[in-house]
């Protein structure tokens, strides 16, 4: 081992002042640290990956029925924008939630399974700013993963089957650049669900301590709530389940636009969201830090 | 070096100690693992905090720096509450508690570079001087997942320097260092603070508070059981004298019947016993009037080790408690406390 210089330059001491960094600079390493990791493109790698799979297989079918129920299911070789309202109903159920909570799982009990929770509150950095950052950055990454499907998504559809017109739930035809919009704009409705589930996500990563028990106990209340909402008896409180926001963006796609079950989703969400970011605001700036 | 001291006007007080700990408990559901705690480091200590595995010296230095909160009792850092004022208590202070923790998917300057912005204040602009420091600076752009355990405590000097700390909290910095590493981390230590950084360090290597320390307290079963000067405690903790003379058993006699004169024993080499200064000029002349010739009157200070085993009674020698085996130190600012 090299030693420890006693000769080198003098040691850096003096006050510095106090300043506490910005809860934006404190954000934007959250984000470097999530970049550095490989866990993190594991999600992003399931969002875009299935998207494609999905699009091979289709191209590579000989039967033209692939009608089913859904409206866009039988506009698939006609037009590529369809391949991303499809997947966003597919993925949006289980794949996409399970990968908000792979990182807002991990985003609090990691650093403090590894002893990194201490090393940075010993720094100028007040707790709340801290938990405030993880947050957002969870819901970041929530938001890439989404739109990383989306894009992967489209553009797969669009090379496969072309740029073109798109008839909407409510049998409208929608131009293609129109179309383009109203899947983007779909994808930005289903964050407003996502992020509670984050929420919940980053919640349970502070109570628990424990990744694995964040993400699996995230997505385990996540399938609690999609059964809970198939049991016959139970429709009443169907429409406050955090499962059945996820299908909120289904308005966007009808003429004239509902933005009912929009407005409805942002509600319930905040329902789950805000108590649960209440909560874990208030264990973190309580809780005793002595892992690692 | 006192006229070293940095300038105290980012300081919660100028005249507040670095560290004054009252009455510090902290319990975990039956388990008492610190009781009662005081603790005063004054500003220029190089303070050690000794006590064995398990006595609760890092639960404490966790509550001194606001990661766990105390059952009872406070703690301030130049005068703030870490607890109440969160991180502007921390205002002029660094270190870390047990090992030093670091992002090992990102080299040692981004683990700095990401410190530094949590610091704000020019802290990125000391990255590679503070790396030069510890002499980590071709290995900075490693990941830390690579280093060994002595660059990792290293990067935590570093880490902690990039602060320009008044104050410096180090847990165990030594341990797991190999011989060479603990000489030079305390070659550093002690540099520090002769650049006037008031350095506590907590510790269960006994030569490395001896050859550290100006002041000390020693914690056992989560209570202090000393606080004061070590040179008090060494002082205090029997001063013997080895003697060899032209009859041993002859001056164990005259020994005995000598006053002040305690505790006389003949062994393996020699004469051993404990006294005042004056009173072994009254055995010296005694001895030379009874004809013994005297080869060889040597002092013998306790060390630092018969004096933390005395106090942590680790040594198996029974229920004789501190207040037994150490007389209370002189000075004003020291401190004896009984043990349960």
């Amino acid at each position: 081992m090299s030693s420890v210089s006693a000769t080198a330059a003098s040691p850096v001491r003096g006050p510095a002042g106090f300043k506490r960094p910005a809860t934006a600079t404190v954000y934007r390493w959250e984000l470097r640290k999530l970049v550095s990791q490989k866990r993190t493109y594991l999600g992003l790698g399931l969002a875009m990956i299935l998207p494609l799979i999905f699009v091979v297989v289709q191209s590579l079918r000989t039967r033209q029925d692939r009608g089913g129920e859904n409206i866009f299911a039988s506009q698939i070789t006609h037009s590529g924008l369809a391949t991303p309202v499809l997947m966003l109903l597919f993925l949006s159920v289980f794949m996409l939630p399970l990968i908000a909570a792979l990182v807002a799982g991990d985003i609090v009990a990691a650093e403090d399974g590894n002893g990194t929770l201490k090393t940075i509150l010993t720094r100028s950095v007040d707790r709340g700013q801290l938990f405030a950052a993880k947050a957002f950055a969870a819901m970041t990454y929530a938001t890439i993963a989404v739109f990383a499907a989306a894009v992967v998504a489209t553009a797969a559809g669009v090379a496969a089957w072309g740029f073109n017109s798109v008839t909407t739930y409510s049998g409208t035809v929608v131009s293609a650049s129109e179309g383009l919009l109203l899947v983007f704009a779909s994808n930005a409705c289903y964050l407003i669900p996502l992020f509670a589930v984050a929420s919940l996500g980053v919640l349970l990563s502070t109570v628990t301590r424990n990744s694995a028990a964040a993400v699996v106990g995230t997505v385990g209340i996540t399938i609690l709530l999609f059964i809970i909402g198939q049991i016959p008896g139970l429709e009443g409180i169907r429409p406050y389940l955090l499962t059945e926001q996820y299908e909120n963006w289904h308005g966007l796609l009808r003429t004239p636009t509902d933005w009912a079950p929009i407005a409805h989703s942002a509600w319930v969400s905040a329902l789950y969201a805000v108590p649960a970011l209440i909560a874990g605001y208030l264990v973190f700036l309580r809780r005793d830090v002595a892992g690692g | 070096m006192p006229g070293t001291r940095a300038t105290e006007d980012a300081a919660g007080s100028a005249e507040a100690p670095p560290v004054r700990a009252r009455g510090l408990v902290k319990r975990y559901k039956e388990v008492l693992a610190v009781d009662h705690v005081d603790l005063n480091v004054q500003t220029g200590d190089v303070y050690g905090f000794l006590g064995p595995n398990g006595a609760g010296k890092t639960t404490t230095l966790r509550m001194a720096l606001g990661l766990i909160t105390p059952t009872e009792g406070v703690v301030d850092l130049f005068g703030r509450d870490p607890m109440r004022e969160g991180a502007h208590a921390l205002e002029g202070v660094a270190g870390f508690v047990e090992a030093p923790r670091f992002y090992p998917y990102l080299t040692g300057q981004k683990n700095l570079e990401l410190l530094a912005a949590l610091d704000g204040s020019g802290a990125k602009e000391r990255i590679g001087e503070v790396l030069q420091i510890v002499e980590l600076t071709p290995r900075a752009a490693h990941r830390v997942g690579g280093y060994s355990h002595g660059m990792r405590q290293r990067l935590g000097i570093a880490a902690a320097l990039l602060r320009r700390p008044r104050l410096l909290i180090l847990d165990e910095p030594a341990t797991g260092l190999d011989p060479a590493g603990m000489r030079d981390m305390r070659s550093l230590i002690r540099r520090l603070a002769d650049e006037g950084i008031t350095v506590l360090l907590s510790s269960h290597q006994l030569p490395e508070v001896q050859e550290l320390c100006d002041r000390v307290a020693i914690v056992d079963r989560g209570r202090v059981v000393y606080e004061g000067a070590l040179a008090d405690l060494r002082r205090q903790g029997g001063a013997g004298y080895r003697l060899r003379t032209t009859d041993d058993a002859r001056a164990l006699t005259i020994a005995r019947e000598q006053r002040g004169i305690e505790f006389p024993a003949v062994g393996e080499h020699g004469l051993a016993f404990q006294a005042e200064e004056a009173d072994v000029g009254g055995l010296s002349l005694a001895l030379g009037e009874a004809g013994v010739g005297i080869l060889a009157l040597t002092p013998e200070l306790a060390t630092l080790e018969d004096l933390f085993f005395r106090l942590t009674d680790n040594d198996g020698a029974g229920d004789a408690g501190p207040a037994h085996a150490v007389a209370a130190p002189t000075a004003d600012e020291a401190r004896l406390v009984e043990t349960p």
